[in-house]
């Protein structure tokens, strides 16, 4: 079993979608997504509801059909291929345990749809459950578990045929945030484990930065932005990802001038200067966009050893967050920008109405 | 607060009309049924047991009635048609409304015309259908004026007035019982198990024999049940369609009661009451069967 799919070099199946598109009706849930999955990656669709990111994976297993595009695995389009030819584990959100088969029936079943023989699926199937630590469990009916054991079954029964490629639709959405945070770190092991390829989808964006290799942002079924965690949260390429992932401050500015790639832009008479990779006119009307936790006060005992921007505030609201402070903040044309702070005896707390002067790092500046 | 805690005049006749009023609140839902209760008490369960006392006390007490069914060829053979009939239009049923009940189930805008065809029986009396079956199956009927006509037949066959005719009509009538049970268990299946199944590798086939038959099967036993039941006391259909040497129990009994032989008349009742009741008493004890049942009733 799976030895015909063990010929590629790595363990992990390849995806490409190339312009895949999903209507209904009127509505284009997948509007021209087009991705390479990389062998072995974990890959998040990460998106608000109703961006296509479960369509897209739907589509993927096989359960939708997209309306154009193509998808291929390894290579080979799979677009006509019915879900049970595809050979792909899926984790669905609410389990999809089947009730009336014991959790070793239900481990065993993707296996005896093979025709694995019955003492090598017992083996798998102990295997498996030790996999996701529930050894012993083998016994017990669906309804008998907490919602984390049957969510770990479920990732048993999922990987039991050792498929190259498992997709996961918001597996954790169920859980509360405790036993959640536990699961993505055994999923991040899991998928070092078995080294196959992940495709995750989720709406939390915490969830995304802390488990994937790569993250494919989504809204409105387009890919907004595809990265590294890091890469999305330093460098988000348009305002839609820059607001979904994390907090951003958004300064509207006017273009100045160029230096190297760094863009130079007029921001409430003040000059500011912004990472940009492009080459826009002077004169032209951009947003600058910057990280609360990256702002400063000037006044602050803080050794700038970059480029910083400088910019003259009033404090229009002050929260203690225990860890942080939370500074609103607003410039004289009346843009308003959050800074946070750590909450440290050595650092003076800022009153509302005092007026501030904020520094930041060029390189912590963005145009989207 | 310490006011309060102190014991104050009214509380002491509050807290004993309390429980009274707590009690009358508790039996609304028994004067709700009383009304109903009364009338089927008085006009229908006590007749019925009279009458199924004259089987024992008709013209004195005795058993005898009984023991005589044990040498009685023609309740013997009578019994064991009724049971055949019942059992033969329960397995069409099941064979016919299963598929039926699937689409129901996977139909989306054509749902409620299915549900309309499925009911449309119910709002027609059994009489009225079983003389469109006279019709339909008799020697110039549709159907063997349809069977001549496409050459398939040289003379009419003889259906009307045979057992055939009978499980027709019978199943005819009574497959929105097997229908509905099972349409609602299907019903309760959660999607997402069929695409998981499909996605572990299931073909459709291998998915209904494993995922959705295995938990559909309290809707079937509900419907099976259900259906077997109504068969076994069918008396209009069986009389006008069927046989005149293919008597069912109903039949014999109406038989007994047109020679006013009714002690006799009340054995047969009493046995057929019997037989329902057995089958009742048996099945409860299926899985998911008071579940199934408690649904299909919504």
């Amino acid at each position: 079993m799976g030895e015909a799919g063990m010929n590629d070099a790595g363990r992990g199946a390849s995806v490409t979608l190339a312009d895949l598109e999903k209507r209904y009706d009127r509505v284009n849930a997948v509007d021209g997504v087009s991705l390479d999955i990389l062998s072995g990656e974990f890959l998040t669709l990460l998106g608000p509801s109703g961006s296509g990111k479960t369509s897209t994976l739907m589509m993927i297993a096989g359960f939708e059909t997209p309306t154009a595009g193509d998808i291929a695995i390894d290579g080979t389009s799979v677009v006509a291929m019915p879900p049970y030819r595809r050979n792909i584990g899926m984790v669905f959100q609410n389990y999809a345990l089947f009730p009336h088969l014991t959790v070793d029936e239900n481990i065993g079943f993707p296996l005896k749809q093979r025709g694995v023989p019955k003492a090598e699926r017992a083996k798998l199937v102990a295997e498996a459950l030790e996999l996701v630590h529930l050894p012993g469990y083998g016994e017990r009916y669906p309804r008998q578990l907490s919602g984390g054991q049957q969510q770990r079954v479920a990732v048993a029964r999922a990987v039991v045929f050792k498929p190259r490629l498992l997709l996961m639709d918001e597996p954790l959405g169920a859980l509360d945030k405790q036993l959640r945070e536990n699961l993505q770190l055994e999923m991040r092991r899991l998928h070092s484990d078995l080294g196959i390829t992940f495709i995750y989808v989720t709406h939390d964006q915490e969830e995304a930065l802390t488990m994937s290799d790569r993250i494919a942002v989504m809204n409105d079924g387009k890919v907004a932005q595809v990265g590294s965690p890091e890469d999305l949260y330093d460098r988000p390429s348009d305002r839609f990802v820059a607001g979904f992932i994390g907090e951003s401050n958004f300064l509207p500015a006017i273009v100045r001038g160029m230096e190297d790639d760094v863009v130079i832009a007029e921001c409430d008479g003040a000059l500011i200067r912004a990472m940009c990779p492009g080459r826009p006119a002077s004169g032209d009307k951009v947003t600058l966009t910057t990280r609360p936790e990256r702002l400063r006060f000037a006044d602050s005992a803080w050794n700038a050893t970059t480029p910083q921007n400088r910019l003259s505030v009033t404090v229009t609201e002050a929260v203690f967050a225990g860890e942080r402070c939370r500074y609103m903040l607003q410039a004289g044309d009346g843009t308003s920008m959050v800074l946070k702070e750590p909450s440290s005896a050595a650092i003076r707390r800022r009153a509302i109405g005092e007026r501030a002067e904020i520094s930041w790092s060029v390189a912590d500046t963005i145009l989207v | 607060m310490s006011e309060i805690a102190q014991p104050s005049p009214i509380a002491v006749p509050l807290g004993a009309v309390r429980p009274l009023l707590l009690n009358w609140r508790r039996h609304v839902p028994l004067l709700l049924v009383a009304p109903l209760l009364i009338y089927m008490l008085v006009l229908y369960a006590l007749p019925v047991l009279a009458m199924l006392l004259r089987s024992l006390n008709d013209p004195t007490w005795t058993l005898s009635h009984y023991t005589a069914l044990f040498e009685d060829v023609v309740f013997a053979k009578t019994f064991w048609i009724t049971i055949n009939t019942s059992v033969t239009v329960t397995l069409g049923c099941l064979v016919l409304g299963y598929p039926v009940a699937m689409g129901l189930v996977r139909a989306k805008a054509m749902a409620p015309l299915i549900l309309i065809v499925i009911l449309l029986p119910f709002w027609t009396s059994v009489l009225v259908r079983s003389y469109a079956w006279m019709v339909l199956l008799g020697r110039h009927g549709l159907v063997n004026e349809g069977l001549i006509a496409i050459g398939m037949i040289d003379r009419p066959l003889r259906i009307l007035n045979t057992p055939l005719a009978t499980q027709i009509a019978m199943i005819h009538i009574l497959l929105p019982y097997m229908i509905l049970p099972i349409a609602n268990a299907l019903r309760q299946i959660d999607p997402s198990l069929i695409r998981a199944a499909s996605g572990l590798g299931a073909t459709p086939f291998m998915t209904f024999r494993q995922i959705i038959l295995p938990l559909s099967m309290s809707g079937v036993a509900a419907g099976t049940l259900l259906t077997f039941v109504l068969a076994l006391g069918f008396y209009i259909t069986p009389a006008m369609v069927g046989g005149p040497r293919d008597i069912t129990l109903s039949m014999l009994i109406a038989q007994e009661v047109d020679q006013l032989n009714w002690p006799y008349a009340a054995t047969l009742s009493a046995v057929l009451l019997a037989t329902a009741l057995a089958i009742l008493a048996a099945a409860r004890h299926l899985p998911g069967v008071g579940n199934a049942f408690r649904m299909s009733m919504r």
